[in-house]
This record gives structure tokens, C-alpha cells and sequence, in this order.
């Protein structure tokens, strides 16, 4: 088997274990969410059109949307219970993707339960009250029953869009199928992605199935077929989590990582570290880079890697430039006095933004600089990253120079690249460690204005793991030991388009020449 | 067997029942009849509790309806209605064994009961353990009865229960019923709309205008002492009818 096709399959039981705890577990409480809920809009006409409405309404935001909504409301409330409590609980992870697929099973459930119930022939309505049943009886011996083939083809429209929704749990740090799609998609591992989507769709396909055994069942009145049904859930299920009991639950660090190739080498490079001290190591990767900073403050995750630049911007709301040292210097003392963060040391190469050109534009257009560039913004496009036009640094760059684009466009950054290689974008904000820079031969302006704060590659520890000497101490030797163009040389072998290789096996290339050095 | 006085019913602006007082021995076989509109179903369903009055008092064999529980007075009143209402999910025999199980009653007597109600409604053993939708309109409404008649009610409603049948089995099923009705020794209040139905199957014919009892009597005694035009329209119909017939088919 190919190598990244092994890779994939090396972490089905994890990703499909979680995939399945997360979609089942949002998909029972949906249930029983919505019933109770259908049964009171189908007694009450006046309740009906409020809630289905209200359900309708939560359909219609964006689910990846939705997800991420629930980490700062679940930040906020565990702030909450830690001061009201003294006992605060993940605001990462698995609550809020639990939470954000639950309310998005709710509308399909109780929309057929409600025309379920409502359904029901009304002679036969008559004669459940005719023969003396009480409404608790006639709910649960006529109606649910008659009901039940059509709440169960709700049951299998929400089963079908959890599992589908579930793969975008990955950015708020849950793992999932999502994994391979978020981490193929940086690292254009399409192998990853196409088995992330394969996976998920599998997954619903067999969840569907089965539950249409059960309704067929529930329609036909064959006990049988339900009892299939559910076998088959059951059965299925408990195969798909039983490797559950295995993984994180043991883990003694978690180490975080934002959505991009670096972050994810550097995080395997300390999990390596961690391991190698016997520690057993969670990851949680593909986290937004706010959402990253906080789960660390917040001891969620216990270790990452981040720039300075970017802490100093975006966590401190710094908009200045005071040099390299300064900003290194101010960060460590500040996080540690604000949020009781320790900042390790720098890696020993900077990763900062970077405008880049192609070469043969560059020199058609005479731009060696951020000065000359403005010149010339009204004929160009630029292409930046999901985030850089709404971070503080482009408000700096932009105050510095005064650029007016003809057009701006945000990519993932793999096809950023893409972009400025078939001239969609005349230049683009790249990263300064890239591979891609060097391999392309792509000219990078200088700043003759210092707009661009340094962006040191620096370790953050939680304030909990902050006072555990195993994993300073473990990681505490890589502080200056990663030169830049060790770094760009590993990024590009995962971002490359031919002999690629995954971020683990980076860390491990990364690793013997750290130890050469 | 029941008393009703002074019972009135609203629907919006409309008077459903208005004032109405009634009083059935126990035995009686009577028949609401009236056009469309007229109350007897509103009547008849106040009576099991299944619309509740505005005003005015009922009484069934001792017990004030409106201070009795609804299910518990339901399950001592037989009730068939023209829809039958038949669950289909259940099997006739669990069908017929509902209220005797809402009731309780064990297995083998239940079992036992259904198997004694379809001989007694004239349906063969072997429909007891099929679906109602596999049963024929006539057959449906004899299991309807049967279910009504299985906790042994002393008091049976029945709401146009032969309406939807085709005439011979219409006739034939009336006929069977009166004999029923005879034999357990039960007290019937049936709504109908059909006079020669009335006057064919009942001993007392209860004649109902927008929500008020226009007549009360005997069908012969009441074609003979009413003046009250709708309801000689009403009793003349069958006597018409039967002359009709007479003459057309040369009898």
C-alpha cells in the first residue's frame, strides 16, 4: 500500500472513533431534544409555529459557523462556573461541536414528528380517546406508534446530516473524519482528503441503511427489521469506539497545532520530544489562531507553537514595531504577568509575512520593495490568506504604505501559491519560512519601514504544564535549534506536489538535523 | 340510565345544543335524528365526555360526567362511530381486547373474550389475527361493535354506525345489532340521519332542530300526535318511501 494510503489508515480507528462518538451522542440528545419537543408543538398549534421556526432558523446558519459560535459562549460560561464553581470545564473540543450538531439534528426530527403526530387519521384519534385511553396512553400506544415511520425518516435526515457536519468539528479542536480533509487540504495530501470524504460518506451511508431497516420495520410492523436495525447500529457502533478506550484518555500533554504545514511538523517535532521523555501525547490540530492562544491560557491544550508577531499584535493589541529583541522580550514578560503563559524561547527561525512576486512580474514592473509596490497597487491583485485582511499586521503594512490593491482575494494558502502561479494574483502574503518561496524562486519584498513586526517562532507552554519540569525540560533543547532553512526545507516536503511526505515523517527528517547540528 | 338537564354547547356564534333535557331508561333503544347541523352527534358526545358542555348537567347511571375521569367513564360506555377508527397497527383480536386491557384483565381472558365477540358479531375465528385494513367496510364496522362491546358496557353510543355501509349489509348489520341489544339487555342512544333507519331498528325517536328537541316519542305515536311540520316531514319520509316502493315494484 502507497504511503499516504497506509497513513490514512493508520488513523481511521482514532478519526472514526470519534466521528462516531461525536455524530451518536449528538444525534441521542438531538432525539431526545426534539420529541418531547414535536409532541408538545403537535398538542399545541400555538407553540408549533414558534418552534419550528426557531429550528428552521438554526438550520439556516452555516454549520462550520454554528461550531465555531459555541467556543466562545462555552469560554464564557466556563469563566463562569470557574468563578461562581471554582470548577471551569473545556470550552474546546468535544462540548462545542456536541453541542452545534445537536441543535443541527433537531429541525429534521422534530419537523416529521410534528407531521407525525399531527398525521394521525383523526377517527382513529377518536377512538383511542372512545375506548378509554388516557392522553399519556393514546400519545405512547397510537400515536407514536403510527408516527414512528415517519419521525424515523427524521431520524435518518439528521443521522445523515451529522455525520456530513461532524468532519467540521476539526477547526475547533474535536477530532474527527474531518481531520484528513482540513489536514489534506494544507498540506495538498488529496489522498487524505479524498479518504476523509470517502470515510464520512461510508459512515452516513451505513447509518442510513441501517436506520431505513428500522423504518421499514416501524412502517411494515416486522419487529424483525427493527431488531436488525438496531443490531446492526449497535454492533456498528461499538466496533467503531472500542479503540476510544485506548486513545487521549491517558494522555499525559496536549499539544496544539494552528492549520497550516509548520504547525503541524513543529507539533509532531514536540510530541516527539514528549514521547521520548515516556510521556503518552493527544494532539489537537487545525485550530484557528485565536482559538489556539486561549485553549493554551485556558489549559486545554499544554503546548504550541506561535509568532511572535502575531501575539504581539493580536494578544497584546500592539500596533508598533520596537525590534526583534524588544518584542520578544515585552511578550514573554507580558504573557507570563497576564495569563501565566511561558514563553519557552525562540526555535531559532522566523516565519514572518512576506510579500511575494514572480520573479518575471518583479522584474517587468521594476518592484524590489513595499514602497515600489504601492506605486503600482492600482494595476495589482493581491492574494492573501484567510486571515491577513483582517489582522492588525495588513492594518500596519497598509497604514505604512498606502496601498490601494485593484483587487484583494483570500485563499487557502495552498492555493494562494496556486493563485500567484497562474497569475490570479499579482503577489501575494506569504509566509518567510516557506519552501515554496525558495522552490518557485519567488522574489520577496523588502520593507524598507519596518511595518512588518519579527515573527519568531516561539514555544508557548500552558500555565499548568508551565510548572511540569518533564516537558520543559524535554523541550527546552530545541530553543535556537531550528534554522530557517531547515524549516523550509521540511515544509516543502509536505507541501510538495511530488514526493511528498507527511508532517511526521517531516519532524523525524527535521529531528536528525537538529541532532546533526 | 341517563339524565340530561339544561345542557348547552357553543361553537363560535353558533348553538350547537341549547337547553336540551333528556331522560333514557335503562333498556331503551333511542334514536337522535336531524338534518346536518341539528346536535345529535354533539349530544351523543356529551354524554362520554367527548365534548364538554358550557352549561347544563349529565348524569350516567349515578355519576356526574363533569366531575367523573373522562378514560375511567369512557371505559364502561361502548362507542362506534362511522369511521370506526380501527387502529391499524393492532391485529382485530388486539383491537377488540383494547379496553378489557386498559382495563387490566389478563391474557387467556381477554383471548377468550375477542374469540366469544366475533362469534357474537358473526365474523369467523380466522380474522382475529389480521390487520383491519385486510377486513371488508362491513366487517370492519362488526369489529367496531365488537370492540365497543368487550368490557360489557351496559350503555352503548353509536354515531351513524352503519352510515358508510352498502345497503344490504347496512340492513343486515342494523338487524344483528337490534338483537344484540336485545340479548345483553343494553341501553343504545344512536345518531342518525336516516328516519327509516330509525323507525326501523328503535323503540323512541328523539327528532332534533339546531341544538332543541323538537319531538320525543314513539315513531307512531309521534306521527300521530305532532303538529310540528319538520318533524312530520321527517316521520312521512319512510312511509313515502315504502309506498313508493310498493307501487314500483308491484307488491
Amino acid at each position: 500500500m502507497s504511503g499516504p494510503l497506509a497513513a490514512a489508515f493508520d488513523l481511521l480507528p482514532e478519526y472514526l472513533g470519534w466521528h462516531v462518538l461525536l455524530s451518536l451522542s449528538a444525534l441521542v440528545l438531538g432525539l431526545t431534544i426534539s420529541l418531547p419537543l414535536a409532541v408538545a408543538a403537535a398538542r399545541s398549534p400555538r407553540l408549533r409555529w414558534p418552534v419550528l421556526a426557531l429550528a428552521s432558523l438554526i438550520q439556516t446558519i452555516p454549520s462550520l459557523a454554528l461550531l465555531a459560535l459555541f467556543y466562545p459562549l462555552l469560554l464564557a460560561l466556563s469563566a463562569l462556573s470557574q468563578a461562581v464553581l471554582s470548577q471551569g470545564f473545556s470550552a474546546l473540543g468535544f462540548l462545542p461541536s456536541l453541542l452545534a450538531l445537536t441543535l443541527y439534528s433537531v429541525l429534521p426530527i422534530l419537523r416529521n414528528g410534528v407531521a407525525g403526530i399531527t398525521g394521525v387519521d383523526p377517527a382513529i384519534a377518536e377512538a383511542a380517546d372512545g375506548v378509554g385511553m388516557t392522553p399519556r396512553q393514546k400519545l405512547l400506544q397510537v400515536e407514536l406508534p403510527l408516527a414512528a415511520p415517519v419521525i424515523m425518516a427524521g431520524v435518518r435526515t439528521a443521522a445523515v446530516w451529522t455525520i456530513g457536519a461532524a468532519t467540521l468539528s476539526t477547526p475547533v479542536g474535536q477530532t474527527s473524519l474531518g481531520n484528513y480533509i482540513f489536514a489534506g487540504l494544507q498540506t495538498e495530501n488529496w489522498v487524505f482528503v479524498l479518504f476523509g470524504c470517502a470515510a464520512s460518506a461510508a459512515l452516513a451511508m451505513a447509518a442510513d441503511q441501517l436506520l431505513g431497516l428500522v423504518e421499514t420495520g416501524a412502517r411494515t410492523r416486522r419487529p424483525a427489521f427493527v431488531a436488525a436495525g438496531l443490531a446492526g447500529l449497535v454492533i456498528g457502533a461499538g466496533a467503531a469506539l472500542a479503540p476510544l478506550a485506548t486513545f487521549g484518555q491517558t494522555a499525559a500533554y496536549t499539544v496544539g497545532a494552528k492549520n497550516f504545514s509548520e504547525q503541524y511538523i513543529l507539533a509532531e517535532l514536540i510530541a516527539g520530544r514528549l514521547e521520548r521523555a515516556g510521556a503518552a501525547v493527544s494532539r489537537k490540530e487545525d485550530l484557528g489562531s485565536a482559538v489556539a492562544y486561549r485553549a493554551l491560557a485556558a489549559g486545554e491544550i499544554d503546548v504550541y507553537v506561535d509568532y511572535s508577531g502575531t501575539l504581539w499584535t493580536n494578544v497584546l493589541g500592539r500596533a508598533d514595531n520596537p525590534g526583534r529583541k524588544a518584542v520578544l522580550d515585552q511578550l514573554t514578560a507580558e504573557l507570563k504577568r497576564r495569563d501565566g503563559v511561558l514563553v519557552l524561547g525562540s526555535l531559532g527561525f522566523e516565519n514572518a509575512y512576506a510579500f511575494v512576486m514572480r520573479p518575471d512580474r518583479a522584474q517587468a514592473l521594476g518592484i524590489a520593495s513595499l514602497a515600489d509596490l504601492a506605486q503600482e497597487a492600482p494595476r495589482m491583485k493581491l492574494g492573501s490568506d484567510l486571515e491577513f485582511l483582517s489582522r492588525p499586521e495588513w492594518r500596519a503594512v497598509d497604514g505604512a504604505y498606502g496601498f490601494a490593491f485593484r483587487s484583494e482575494r483570500s485563499f487557502q494558502p495552498t492555493f494562494m501559491y496556486r493563485a500567484l502561479a497562474g497569475g490570479e494574483a499579482d503577489v501575494i502574503s506569504a509566509f518567510s519560512s516557506d519552501g515554496r518561496i525558495a522552490a518557485d524562486r519567488l522574489v520577496v519584498l523588502s520593507d524598507p519601514k519596518g511595518a512588518i513586526p519579527p515573527y519568531d517562532a516561539v514555544i508557548l507552554v500552558s500555565p499548568k504544564a508551565a510548572a511540569d519540569p518533564r516537558l520543559v525540560e524535554a523541550l527546552r533543547p530545541l530553543v535556537g535549534a531550528v534554522p530557517v532553512e531547515a524549516m523550509r526545507a521540511a515544509n516543502y516536503s509536505v507541501d510538495r506536489d511530488a514526493g511528498k511526505v507527511t508532517p511526521a515523517e517531516a519532524a523525524r527528517a527535521l529531528e536528525r538535523v537538529i541532532a546533526g547540528n | 340510565m341517563i339524565e340530561l338537564a339544561g345542557v348547552s354547547k357553543r361553537y363560535g356564534g353558533h348553538a350547537a345544543l341549547d337547553d336540551v333535557g333528556l331522560s333514557v331508561g335503562e333498556g331503551e333503544f333511542v334514536a337522535l335524528v336531524g338534518g346536518s347541523g341539528s346536535g345529535k352527534t354533539t349530544l351523543l358526545k356529551t354524554i362520554n365526555g367527548l365534548v364538554r358542555p358550557d352549561a347544563g348537567r349529565i348524569v350516567v347511571a349515578g355519576e356526574d360526567v363533569a366531575t367523573a375521569s373522562p378514560h375511567l367513564l369512557r371505559r364502561r360506555i361502548g362507542y362506534v362511530f362511522q369511521e370506526v377508527g380501527l387502529f391499524p397497527h393492532l391485529s382485530v383480536a388486539e383491537n377488540i381486547g383494547i379496553t378489557p386491557r386498559l382495563l387490566g384483565w389478563d391474557k387467556a381472558r381477554i383471548a377468550a373474550r375477542a374469540a366469544e365477540l366475533l362469534a357474537l358479531v358473526d365474523l369467523p375465528p380466522g380474522v382475529a389475527a389480521r390487520p383491519p385494513a385486510a377486513l371488508s367496510g362491513g366487517q370492519r364496522q362488526r369489529v367496531g361493535v365488537a370492540r365497543a362491546l368487550a368490557a360489557e358496557p351496559r350503555l352503548m353510543l353509536m354515531d351513524e354506525p352503519f352510515g358508510a355501509l352498502d345497503p344490504v349489509t347496512r340492513d343486515a348489520l342494523g338487524a344483528d345489532y337490534r338483537a344484540l341489544h336485545e340479548r345483553l339487555g343494553l341501553t343504545t342512544i344512536m345518531v342518525t340521519h336516516d328516519m327509516t333507519e330509525a323507525v326501523l331498528l328503535t323503540d323512541r325517536v328523539v327528532v332534533l332542530k339546531t341544538g332543541r328537541i323538537l319531538a320525543d316519542g314513539a315513531p307512531g305515536a309521534l306521527l300521530a300526535q305532532s303538529s310540528d311540520p319538520d318533524v312530520l316531514a321527517l316521520l312521512e319520509a319512510p312511509k313515502r318511501q315504502a309506498q313508493r316502493l310498493a307501487e314500483r315494484l308491484g307488491a
